[in-house]
């Protein structure tokens, strides 16, 4: 069974962001970077996948600069048995039918059985990729599964609607899933895993090699939205800020009478 | 200018939303068509065509028969923009359809600014403006970004249309949601814990200030899902929707649906780190500073009177 997973890196959404200079993204300096939460459960997945077959190989994927391979090799270290880079130092740049066709472009003639995307990118958050590339491979794709399960070439997964309610799906492989929160719980890579990940093979692909479309959308500009609200910000030793607020809840609440 | 809206049915039900793509097509200044797989028997209220395919028919979701029924009218109708709600129902079809009109799809609109549209970007710390290169955009809209004062009023033309379409996926049934366990809907003070919390064992501070509040304690999703806190006491679009006269919201950030789920409480206070998070939007005091600390001094204070 071959099984592709597709990852991105992103900031901490906890940094302090600054716009770039072009003032079209946000400024990539000083920021900490992770695997986007989304895939952490699309890597978990996919390696859970094979144990429960007992055979497999993994293929992890993600497009960007050099520094990605930091997320890459977590992810192999999770249990995945290879990497593709595909080097791009403007994929910040890229709208997501471009970075679909760059993974279609890829998978296209790899004959994936199952593909695990994310179901958005916390920074971008199109929440676009993962059907698009389905729809450019010809796949039939599943979005927002929180549960997985796979018997032969069958999958039945649960997709998660409003209120917490789930649809049961049935479709036969290949077939591409759109990972949500909570679809498992991610493994820590531990310490001899990280070691043997090292070893693992990790290719890198020029981005040129994969992408010949145009892009569909731009960005005008990036922004901070305005404060609104009014709400009022404490700042300063916890004692006193805990005198403050019960103060102001005294004033403007009826819960501490 | 022409937008075909694409509105909601579930479990029997038209979805309250379709007024959000009215709102959405007013501020746009765009004449209006709807989509709709539904009944006949709970028709949106406005002026225009409704597309109707027959819920009863065309049986529950399946995201390649939605397609083919969505192409066909927007063959017909010609529309600059087709519009869905980000939801469930609208991140699955509609990169789908955009995929195969060859059209530039915008998520989570919030807001329009000079014609184009505003979408969050990282958790709704920054926004982003983003103009489309093709003649038809599909879009997406978040959730309560707009709306109407007034409920829309009139009664649609209806075109019946259909499809034999069948897709690769089948769907087999619904789950219902956990049920049971804590109503938090009644809850007059709800303490809530954040993935902030750091730690299971941290639970207890969240717990110890509620109860010294005389409330409840509740969650946000990631707590939940690590199963810190059990889920029937989750706040949020997959969770309980509160509207106690106080939130305190711990170590939260304010993602668009935890808000979803507890923006319409009486007095909000937020306790976080960071003086950028998002819950800041909601919150009418929020107090910079880790919980580990505040907490445990602020629920002392409360029972030393
Ligand atoms: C379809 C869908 C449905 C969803 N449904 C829900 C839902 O029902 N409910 C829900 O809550 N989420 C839901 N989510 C998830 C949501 O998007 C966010 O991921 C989630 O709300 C984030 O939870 P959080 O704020 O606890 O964690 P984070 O976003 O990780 O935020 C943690 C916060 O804690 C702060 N912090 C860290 N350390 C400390 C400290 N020591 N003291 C004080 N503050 C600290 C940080 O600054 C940060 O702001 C849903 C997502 C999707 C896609
Ligand atoms: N640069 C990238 N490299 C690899 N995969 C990506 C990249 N960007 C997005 N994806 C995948 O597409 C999913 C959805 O992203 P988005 O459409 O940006 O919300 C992510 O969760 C990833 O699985």
């Amino acid at each position: 069974m071959k099984i592709l997973v597709c990852i991105k890196q992103v900031p901490d959404m906890e940094s302090k962001f600054k716009v770039d200079a072009a003032g079209t993204w946000y400024d990539n300096a000083d920021l900490a970077w992770r695997m986007n939460e989304y895939d952490e459960y699309a890597v978990e997945q996919a390696v859970q996948l094979k144990e429960q077959a007992g055979e497999g190989d993994i293929t992890v994927l993600s497009i960007g600069p050099d520094k990605v391979k930091e997320a890459m090799k977590k992810a192999l270290a999770m249990g995945c048995d290879r990497g593709v880079h595909v080097s791009d130092d403007a994929v910040s740049s890229k709208e997501p039918y471009q970075i679909a066709s760059i993974i279609a472009a890829f998978a296209g003639d790899k004959g994936f059985d199952v593909i695990f995307t994310g179901l958005q990118s916390q920074d971008r958050g199109s929440g676009q990729v993962g059907v698009l590339v389905g729809e450019l491979l010809g796949l039939p794709s599943v979005t927002t599964v929180v549960d997985f399960n796979m018997e032969g070439d069958s999958v039945t997964a649960k997709r998660e609607l409003e209120g917490g309610i789930r649809a049961v799906v049935k479709v036969a492989t290949p077939a591409l899933f759109t990972c949500q929160l909570g679809l498992n719980t991610p493994r820590y890579p531990t310490l001899p895993n990280i070691m043997k990940a090292k070893k693992k093979e990790l290719l890198t692909i020029p981005v040129a090699d994969l992408l010949d479309v145009d892009p569909r959308q731009q960005t005008a500009a990036l922004f901070f939205p305005e404060k609104k609200g009014g709400g009022l910000v404490l700042e300063g030793e916890v004692g006193d800020l805990a005198d403050q607020l019960v103060q102001i809840l005294k004033e403007k609440t009826t819960v501490l009478s | 200018m022409k937008a075909l809206l694409v509105a909601e049915y579930r479990d029997g039900q038209l979805l309250g939303s379709y007024q959000e793509l009215i709102g959405f097509a007013r501020q746009l200044g765009a004449d209006c068509s709807m989509f709709l797989v539904g009944s006949g028997s709970a028709l949106p209220a406005f002026e225009g065509t409704l597309y109707l395919a027959d819920a009863a028919q065309v049986g529950d979701y399946n995201p390649d028969v939605h397609k083919q029924l969505l192409l066909s009218v927007i063959e017909q109708e010609q529309p600059d923009y087709i519009v869905f709600l980000h939801s469930s129902y609208g991140w699955d079809l509609a990169p789908r359809v955009a995929c195969s009109l060859k059209a530039s799809q915008i998520s989570e609109v919030v807001e329009i600014k000079d014609g184009t549209m505003v979408v969050p970007v990282c958790n709704a710390k920054l926004r982003r403006q983003v103009t489309p290169n093709t003649q038809v955009t599909v879009l997406t809209l978040q959730a309560g970004a707009f709306g109407l004062a007034e409920p829309p009023t009139g009664s649609p033309e209806v075109k019946e249309v259909s499809t034999d379409a069948v897709g690769p996926i089948t769907f087999t049934g619904y789950e219902a949601a956990e049920a049971g366990g804590v109503d938090l809907s009644k809850s007059e003070v709800i303490v809530s814990a954040g993935r902030g919390v750091g730690k299971p064992e941290n639970v207890s501070i969240i717990e110890d200030l509620a109860s010294a509040l005389g409330g409840d304690y509740g969650a946000s999703r990631p707590v939940v899902d690590s199963e810190w806190v059990e889920h029937n006491r989750q706040v949020g679009t997959t969770g309980q929707t509160v509207a106690p006269k106080l939130y305190v919201a711990c170590g939260i950030s304010g993602a668009i649906q935890h808000l979803a789920g507890m923006k319409k409480s009486e007095f909000i206070v937020a306790v976080n780190t960071d003086k950028d998070a998002p819950i800041g939007e909601v919150a009418d005091v929020l107090v910079v500073a880790d919980l580990k600390q505040f907490i445990p001094a602020l629920t002392e204070k409360i029972k030393g009177g």
